[in-house]
């Protein structure tokens, strides 16, 4: 048990997509803004940070949270995956990625990063989910620009292509 | 939206994945708070403040010695280092971005910090202490033009700061003489389509031109950007406006961006470094832009056969506390399509341009739009009401004619080409409007509430950039000279390996444009658009621009295409002549195909597009006489359609007009009031396709702003003037679950004759059609009339009942708290004290600090009159406040008032209370209460749900204090029978508010 | 939108917060999930000098299920409770109530105990643990205490926790077996907080029904016999009794019609 002093930057330690990463920061310093201007990995988006529109949402030890409504303290050896992560080792889109750009599923792309990280986790856990079934899921992220069909489309299509991925692989 | 076929070397009109998506969809998309910056940029935090109206007194940054700040800046330094910004007409109103000597609104910016990070600009913005004296506040159009109403701007004589009336045709003479007339009073409520990334702000004074180097997301029109220099005093080139590759969203607000980057560039120059600022949710909810609301009266004449004659139309637009240019122009970008999309040639506008101590109003997608055909559908539905017809009978009876094209509207509107009846045909059909109406019939048979709702829109594309000149009167506009026209700008060119690159105005928010802009390049110089680098990203130090660049009324697909049309054409044309030389052929016979210029008739003599262009820069003494080396050419276009206003203030606003249709059937819960929207179609037309994948998005996104214009989003004000929506669970944008399915119908399309390629705007119809439409089949299933946006199903269950079941004879309610936005209510406490020992407790400031939660001092600073430092709270939620007591209405010991205020970071409260102290046996006092609160500021604007709750907790600990510190020992149980008795009694007084 | 400053320590034990708090008193606040605490923090609406996260403290996690009740340890998340394999034979109230909390990218972090503490009149957690009669384990140097739900809750944000006291678990009594449960929730938005939410359950012909969202924190009626009639006088009765007040979303008089409405479904959905 060690007490982080107010006024100090503390060293943080954890790992993101997979590489080992450290900086420094007061224990107030917000996760988002630790990962966007410490880190300079500025694919998660700010939008609320009050924990409504999920912009921010990256994954936590495989769960998908909220950034900004975390410490970046909080995190010290944690495993975190962004939005830098996600794409194949060759650099290509992933199914879920994929499917977005076929279903014209974003515009200005604010807050698909947290929809790609939301779904990430939800379609891991549950692979073949009704249309209803994602709109409720989509529902902790906001988007302004598309009405989410599309977005729901592309879900359904990454889903399908997932599926057949692990077929495939099994 | 269907693909169009097309030939293989031919890209408009076919879903080309958007070449946008590679960097957004990896985290490597380019938003201005992505961006680095130089080294020791500070960060601004802004001070706000938390009352609707009041007088400033003083500002205090005495405390901001601190560490790591580096600037302060308060309307006193905007006032004297910069000019408050122009608006479209002379008008009484000095805004210079920042508050001087009044705040109008609550959130209105009073003093910004520099600091070496915002962490801690948000400490020095809580030290500064300033004392304000509040002013009675005006949130209704009409009531603000009431003699008695708070004058928000001193040098006006009311609140309403400009009024125009219009005649086209003879209004007068069309009432006269008509069959039947109606009137409706529509009130439109405030919203906006808040964008998911929020304003940003990067400026910097640069030493060498005295002016200001600004990075920022301002969408744009950049006619703005004179209204910035003008502010700011420096020449036009002085102020470089530059903007990233991308921007989360706009939908409007991004153009009142303006007056934050003229108070950063202040603050820049005075920290004499860079200066971020990253506008937070809560600052872009409570005062970054709205639509104004609009109270609209609207007359029509008809007759029996349901034509109708005339429309007038008295408008009370409430565009909150100041105006920011180009603000009333909603009002006017519609004028001319004040008959919407209907054969009327007789009509009387009245438009007051009315303001109030709300947020200011801004672009919001729609610009005028959703309040204008509000009011004009809402009226369709009413007048077929009265004619006992079928809606849409009545609408197809109004409707302009397909071979009325092109029609000029009364008010001026050159309706460029349609065929509304084909659209209403072919949207019924596949929108499938005959099952609609039997799934009607069958709920009615049911017994259920079900309507059926129509709305027709014209959609205007590309601005006018005269109409807002239609403001002032004729004479005022010839001395002022003509305005007109709206510019496009972009750059072709081809470099010395023969790749393209295109630069332009559009400043995107998200459509698409690059890739769109590709595929026309791509087109005109037969390559594929992969080949084609587009660049958007806007510079005004490099980039050609006119005042109308930027992304605003569905400006895109009129205007820059054209003009990208334009700058290609160009380019092929330069290439053609340098081929002909080389094959020995006529310019005229080459054409441009998979990379090669060839002869249409013989195809084999072709040289390769890139040869063509390496020489007019590799060798200029190879190229046709007389040419200029390189190649480049800029466009900039502009439509002759596009007219000043007319001497009889008729105005074309816009340059294409599209056409959208609506339909859906409704049902209404009789026990929730909730609306569930049953089957709904929509269709538009917006000339030629230039990207189905893309002009599909835009239609969804609008259709899900508008369900969110109709059910959820609205800036709500109390009647004091406190905002009340100041978090994203306050403000309701709507999720995956509350945009319902819809049928997209892909009407057959009638290009544009004035647009080089045939299109249209597309983004704004169903934020015109979506709330009228729903509204219409609201108003159909309940024979209702004055529905009232947005569709809160506690609103529309008080439409369906207008009574409540009452408690049961001889058991009292409890107190229940109506009627917002006031927070109040009264109760009782016995205290084991006589009342002249309560008396004294009231009186003495030592025992006052001693019962008032979290106060440890009071001091007397007059008659009755004390002040103090407490610590006020709820649970978790605390903050330090001054508070001051002021003892009123002495009649002792019996009663007295207590008007007290309470200021500080969380917030502003003002409130009363009134004390009855009646003996009682055995040297006891019963202690009646009664209180009413005022709140303003950030608890109001974040914590609307628990602000009942909260403060009645806190008068009850008060009360509970009072009766111990009176009884003494004995005080741990009068609390507890109070408590109880406090709520019997408190039930006894339900009606006593 | 920013935090003030605060220090931070993470304790990896009760022992170590109840330390702490003994010490620190009310300038501490303890932050689990933190899904209700941040976004006050980000407000500053709360101002604590520390900050003590139990998140990682793993006696602070887990779920037992032991003769009569289930006891849920409070930094437990409520995600965790729902994927929890005895949920629905022990808490059928509970699996159907958590769903509701926000979205499980909230409920990933947020906690079962936190929701508890933060008190909020329209949570469900709050709701079910009164209509359930739970019970919340408070630890101190002190000593442990444990309260019931309705001397818990006091009000708005406002519990009986005294500031040194750390809630360590929540212990729910497991369902009846003759038990039948219904819960129903009135929001704006799906996952947003409840304009209404009501929770009830039914043993035989005796019913309990509890009502968050309408006064200043849950509140629960119990009848026995109801019929009929009968069951729209005493929710109506209730109804006036809950009083509530007007905000942006929702009339004090709507917040009573939809407790008479959806307190008649809720009590339909128990009857045999």
């Amino acid at each position: 048990m060690n007490l982080l002093e107010s006024n100090i930057r503390h060293l943080v330690r954890f790992t993101l997509n997979g590489a080992q990463v450290e900086g420094y920061a007061e224990p107030r310093l917000l996760l988002t803004d630790f990962l966007r201007h410490e880190l300079g990995a500025t694919g998660t988006h700010v939008g609320c940070e009050h924990g409504v529109c999920g912009a921010c949402t990256i994954l936590l030890d495989g769960r998908a949270v909220r950034s900004c409504l975390m410490l970046a303290v909080q995190v010290e050896g944690a495993a975190i995956e962004t939005i830098e992560g996600l794409a194949q080792e060759d650099g290509g889109f992933s199914p879920l990625q994929q499917a977005f750009h076929e279903n014209f599923a974003l515009q200005c792309g604010y807050c698909t990063p947290g929809i790609l990280m939301s779904m990430t986790e939800y379609l891991r856990d549950n692979p073949n989910p009704t249309k209803k079934e994602v709109r409720v899921a989509l529902s902790g992220n906001l988007c302004r620009c598309t009405g989410y069909h599309e977005i729901v489309n592309a879900i359904l299509d990454a889903a399908k292509a997932l599926r057949e991925e692990d077929g495939a692989s099994s | 939206m269907p693909e169009q076929v097309q030939p293989p070397n031919k890209h408009v009109g076919r879903r080309t994945l958007r070449r946008e998506n590679l960097a957004l969809l990896t985290g490597k998309g380019e938003f201005v708070d992505d961006l680095p910056v130089k080294p020791g940029t500070l960060h601004a935090a802004i001070l706000r403040s938390p009352h609707p109206h009041a007088e400033i007194v003083s500002i205090d940054c005495s405390a901001l010695k601190m560490s790591g700040v580096h600037a302060v800046v308060t309307g006193k330094d905007l006032a004297e280092r910069t000019d408050p910004m122009l608006v479209g007409f002379q008008n009484p109103i000095d805004y210079y971005g920042m508050a001087t000597d009044r705040v109008r609104y609550m959130g209105e910016p009073v003093a910004a910090v520099a600091a070496t990070n915002r962490y801690l600009a948000e400490d020095a913005v809580e030290a500064i202490k300033v004392e304000y004296r509040p002013l009675a506040a005006v949130v209704d159009p009409l009531q603000a033009l009431a003699p008695d109403a708070p004058l928000l701007h001193p040098r006006a004589d009311s609140n309403c700061v400009s009024t125009r009336h219009f005649i086209h045709g003879a209004p007068e003479e069309a009432f006269a003489q008509a069959d039947h007339g109606a009137t409706l009073t529509i009130r439109y409520p405030r919203n906006s389509i808040t964008p998911m990334e929020t304003y940003a702000v990067v400026a910097e004074a640069v030493a060498e031109t005295g002016g200001f180097d600004v990075l920022s997301n301002f969408q744009g029109p950049f006619s703005l950007h004179s209204v910035m220099t003008r502010a700011l005093r420096v020449r036009s080139n002085a102020l470089r406006l530059r903007s990233p590759k991308n921007s989360g969203g706009s939908f409007g607000s991004k153009l009142t961006i303006f007056p934050y980057i003229v108070v950063l560039c202040v603050l820049a120059g005075k920290a004499k470094r860079p200066v971020k600022w990253i506008e937070d949710r809560l600052e872009h909810l409570s005062a970054a832009s709205s639509a104004a609301n609009r109270v609209t009266k609207i007359e029509a004449a008809y007759t029996e056969a349901g034509k109708i004659t005339v429309l007038r139309l008295t408008h009370w637009d409430d565009n909150g506390a100041y105006l920011r240019a180009p603000m009333p122009a909603p009002l006017y970008r519609m004028h001319g399509v004040s008959t919407n999309g209907y054969d009327i040639r007789n009509l009387e506008v009245t438009n007051h341009v009315v303001v109030t101590n709300k947020c200011p109003s801004g672009a919001v997608r729609g610009f005028g739009g959703p309040q204008l055909y509000f009011a004009v559908e809402r009226m369709m539905q009413k007048v077929a009401s009265e004619l006992g017809m079928d809606p849409l009978e009545l609408v197809r009876r109004n409707l302009i004619r397909p071979e009325q094209f092109p029609y000029q509207a009364i008010a001026g509107a050159l309706l460029d080409s349609g065929n509304y009846q084909r659209v209403i045909e072919e949207a019924s059909a596949a929108g499938d409007l005959d099952r609609l109406k039997q799934r009607k019939q069958a709920a009615l048979q049911a017994g259920k509430l079900y309507g059926v709702g129509y709305a027709a829109c014209v959609e205007p594309s590309q601005s006018n950039m005269g109409y807002i000149s239609t403001l002032k009167t004729g004479d005022e506009r010839r001395r002022a000279g003509p305005k007109d026209g709206a510019v496009a700008s972009v750059t072709v060119s081809v470099d010395a390996t023969g790749s393209v690159n295109v630069v332009g105005d559009s400043v995107p928010q998200g459509q698409g444009h690059q890739t769109v802009l590709a595929q026309v390049v791509a087109d005109q110089l037969g390559l594929a658009p992969d080949d084609i680098a587009v660049a958007l990203d806007t510079d005004t130090a490099k980039d050609g621009w006119s005042l109308a660049a930027g992304n605003y009324s569905n400006r895109f697909s009129p205007a820059s295409v054209s003009a990208a049309h334009l700058a290609a054409e160009r380019v092929r044309k330069k290439m053609a002549d340098i081929a002909a030389t080389m094959l020995n052929a006529p310019a005229e016979d080459l054409r441009f195909e998979n990379g090669k210029i060839l002869a249409a008739h013989n195809p084999d003599n072709a040289v390769p597009f890139y040869r063509v262009g390496g020489l007019a820069h590799w060798s200029p003494s190879s190229l046709p006489e007389g040419m200029d080396p390189g190649i480049r050419e800029t466009a900039m276009w502009s439509a002759p359609e596009l007219t000043p206003t007319s001497a009889k203030d008729e105005i074309n606003t816009s340059l294409a007009y599209g056409f959208g249709f609506d339909f859906c059937g409704v049902e209404i819960d009789p026990a929730t009031g909730v609306v569930r929207i049953d089957q709904y179609a929509t269709a538009h037309d917006c000339g030629t396709i230039l990207n189905p994948g893309m002009a599909e998005g835009q239609i969804r996104g609008s259709w899900a702003s508008g369900i969110g214009a109709t059910f959820y989003e609205e800036f709500a004000y109390g009647e004091d003037g406190s905002f009340l929506s100041g978090t994203f669970a306050d403000y309701l944008v709507p999720s995956a679950c509350e945009v319902p399915e819809f049928q997209l119908v892909h009407p057959t399309p009638t290009p544009s004759p004035y647009t080089r390629l045939g299109a249209k705007g597309i983004a704004e119809g169903n934020q015109y059609t979506t709330p009228a439409c729903i509204a219409n089949a609201v108003a159909d299933a309940l024979g209702f009339e004055d529905v009232l946006l947005p569709l809160a199903p506690a609103k529309v269950l008080a439409w369906l009942q207008s009574s409540e079941r009452p408690p049961a004879e001889g058991t009292a309610p409890a107190k229940a708290e109506e009627g917002k936005p006031r927070i109040g209510g009264s109760g009782e406490v016995q205290v084991s004290a006589t009342p002249e020992s309560v008396w004294d407790i009231l009186l003495d400031p030592q025992q006052m600090a001693k019962i008032i939660p979290g106060c440890d001092r009071l001091e007397a600073v007059g008659d009755n009159r004390f002040r103090g430092d407490v610590m006020l709270g709820v649970g978790p939620i605390k903050g330090l406040f001054e508070v001051r007591l002021d003892l009123t209405d002495l009649d002792k010991p019996r009663s007295a008032k207590l008007v007290g205020s309470a200021a500080g970071p969380l917030g502003s409260s003002s409130g009363a209370g009134v004390f009855n102290l009646k003996p009682m046996e055995g040297f006891a006092t019963l202690v009646e209460y009664s209180y009413s609160i005022q709140l303003s500021g950030k608890v109001a604007a974040v914590g609307g749900r628990l602000l009942h709750g909260a403060a009645r907790q806190l008068i009850e600990r008060f009360m509970a204090a009072l009766a111990r510190q009176a009884g003494g020992d004995a005080a741990a149980e009068v609390h507890s029978t109070w408590r109880a008795l406090g709520r019997r009694l408190l039930a006894l007084l339900g009606g006593a508010r | 939108m920013k935090p003030p400053r605060f220090d931070y320590v993470r304790v990896e034990s009760i022992e170590q917060a109840v330390e702490l708090l003994a010490q620190h008193g009310d300038e501490a606040r303890v932050i689990a999930g933190g899904q209700s605490l941040m976004p006050m923090l980000n407000m500053r609406l709360v101002r604590p000098q520390v900050l003590i996260d139990i998140a990682k403290a793993a006696e602070l996690s887990g779920i037992k299920a032991n003769g009569k009740a289930v006891s849920i340890a409070a930094a437990t998340t409520q995600n965790a409770l729902l994927r929890w394999q005895g949920l629905r034979a022990h808490l059928p109230l509970l699996a159907q109530a958590l769903p509701h909390i926000g979205h499980f990218q909230t409920r990933n972090r947020g906690t079962v105990g936190g929701s508890l503490c933060h008190a909020d009149p329209s949570s469900e957690l709050p709701l079910c643990l009164a209509l359930l009669e739970g019970v919340v384990e408070l630890r101190s140097r002190r000593g442990t205490r444990r309260l019931a739900a309705r001397d818990f809750q006091v009000g708005v944000l406002t519990t009986a926790k005294q500031a040194d006291e750390l809630a360590t678990r929540i212990h729910f009594p497991k369902a009846p077996e003759d038990a039948v449960f219904a819960f129903k929730e009135f929001h704006r938005r799906h996952g947003d907080f409840a304009v209404v939410a009501l929770a009830a359950m039914r043993c035989g012909n005796a019913v309990r029904l509890a009502v968050g969202g309408v006064g200043d924190r849950p509140e629960v009626r119990s009848w026995c016999g109801l019929q009929g009639s009968a069951i729209d006088d005493a929710l109506n009765e209730f109804a006036w009794q809950l009083g509530g007040s007007d905000d942006i979303h929702a009339t004090a008089r709507y917040r009573r019609e939809l407790v008479r409405h959806m307190g008649r479904l809720a009590i339909a959905e128990t009857a045999p």
